[in-house]
């Protein structure tokens, strides 16, 4: 056997275990813990399976940003709820689902599986051919790019939209409460935020540009740039007073908005919505992965900080330096 | 055989008593401290050796400074880390193990 089947075969089966392991967690913290480790190996299989996009998204946003969210959420809540389950004695039929599920669905898909990849070809181009024949007339020099940007672009601009969407449900829920004691700050902490703060944003800038040729782009920047605002969060910034108004909403629209409205116009000098003229194609592809990396890290971060910004003036409010992330 | 690759694998190999003995230390060891001692000091070392190997492979000097800067900033990031980690663990009464 090929070593490199032997490594997949382990990491598939120890992803397999850990999402049981989380799953059949009682104690959410471990759970918490275990599906961020879960992301992290769930990245290294896109690796595996070539795709290091969709890696860097996951082990980004899914690991990285969902974790943060998940331990912020858990920190609100008391300690007696943390125990998932109430140790009640389980009923005859609850006692026969499990066994029932495993042995009846896990034979079945596995069969249908098989049966699926025996027909299979050893590897498929897909649409490769057809992306690589249109890729000089997308703006964009990665097949990647070309169609999250411009190809199907339209999924794109929706994507945006359910990020700004959910964090106006956030907002509507809730006032931003500060996340930690402001007093308790590690001076180590401090030493690396300094240190790791103006890689970060040097490091982003080098993701959204390179989305260009390579893998990267206005995602993982994005959410590069939210971890670095978390990262400010914790050593103590926040956002000034006079900036979490309107700015901030700005801010967090302007991704959307000007997606939006280059839609709108394209659709009336074309008469389809994000169809570029070709020479104005990879300009226009630039300015939307800009402002959507702006609005996307600071979507997250505020996500993660939760609830709108406190409205009366008294209340310092734990926000994020969304300027200290931009520069 | 390359110099270079019997380099390389003399290296990846005097790296692997580092991870093992950091995967015992964190099984075996009897309290959170040293855990965290043996995690972070002993995986740290064994790493370096890992990128060590890996720069004699390198085919740029790029590629180089890259691997070099993973491991610093893994370096400061395992060392703030680990001492975040103990400092709660003080904060909230964690007593040290004694003999």
């Amino acid at each position: 056997m090929e070593p490199a089947l032997i490594f997949d075969l382990v990491l598939l089966l120890i992803l397999i275990g850990l999402a049981w392991l989380l799953l059949a967690s009682t104690d959410l913290f471990r759970a918490v813990v275990l599906f961020i480790a879960f992301g992290l190996l769930l990245a290294l299989a896109w690796v595996r399976l070539g795709a290091p996009d969709v890696a860097l998204a996951e082990a980004a946003i899914g690991a990285g940003i969902t974790g943060a969210l998940l331990l912020v959420g858990l920190g609100r809540l008391g300690s007696t709820e943390r125990c998932r389950f109430s140790r009640a004695p389980l009923t005859f039929l609850q006692r026969l689902s499990a066994p029932v599920l495993v042995g009846v669905m896990i034979p079945s898909i596995s069969l249908i599986l098989l049966l699926e990849v025996h027909q299979l070809a050893g590897t498929t181009p897909g649409r490769q051919g057809l992306i690589n024949a249109f890729l000089d007339v997308s703006g964009s020099g990665h097949g990647v790019t070309a169609v999250l940007l411009n190809f199907r672009a339209w999924d794109t601009l929706l994507e945006k939209g359910v990020l700004l969407l959910a964090l106006i449900t956030i907002w509507s829920l809730d006032q931003a409460r500060p996340l930690f004691h402001q007093e308790d700050i590690s001076p180590q902490l401090m030493g690396l935020a300094r240190l790791l703060l103006p890689l970060v944003i040097v490091v982003a800038g080098f993701v959204l540009w390179q989305g260009d040729q390579a893998p990267g782009g206005a995602f993982q920047s994005g959410a590069l740039l939210s971890a670095g605002i978390l990262l400010a969060i914790l050593v103590g910034y926040s956002l000034p007073q006079r900036w979490q108004g309107l700015s901030l909403r700005l801010l967090l629209a302007i991704g959307f908005g000007v997606f939006l409205l280059i839609a709108a116009a394209t659709l009336l000098y074309s008469g389809y919505p994000l169809q570029y003229p070709e020479h104005l194609a990879g300009s226009l592809i630039l300015l939307i992965e800009l402002v959507a990396t702006a609005s996307i890290a600071a979507l997250l971060a505020a996500a993660v900080v939760g609830g709108h910004p406190p409205d009366d003036l008294s209340t310092p409010a734990a926000k994020a330096p969304s300027t200290s992330g931009r520069r | 055989m390359l110099l270079s690759d019997l380099i390389t694998t003399l290296l990846l190999i005097c790296s692997l008593p580092f991870f093992l003995a950091g995967t015992l230390g964190l099984l075996r060891f009897p309290d959170l401290y040293c855990r965290l001692h043996a995690l972070t000091k002993a995986d740290n070392l064994g790493l370096g050796l890992v990128v060590l190997a890996l720069m004699i492979q390198a085919d740029s000097w790029q590629v180089v400074i890259r691997l070099l800067l993973t491991w610093l900033l893994v370096l400061v990031a395992g060392a703030t880390v680990a001492h975040l980690i103990a400092r709660k663990a003080q904060q909230d009464g964690h007593q040290p193990w004694r003999r």
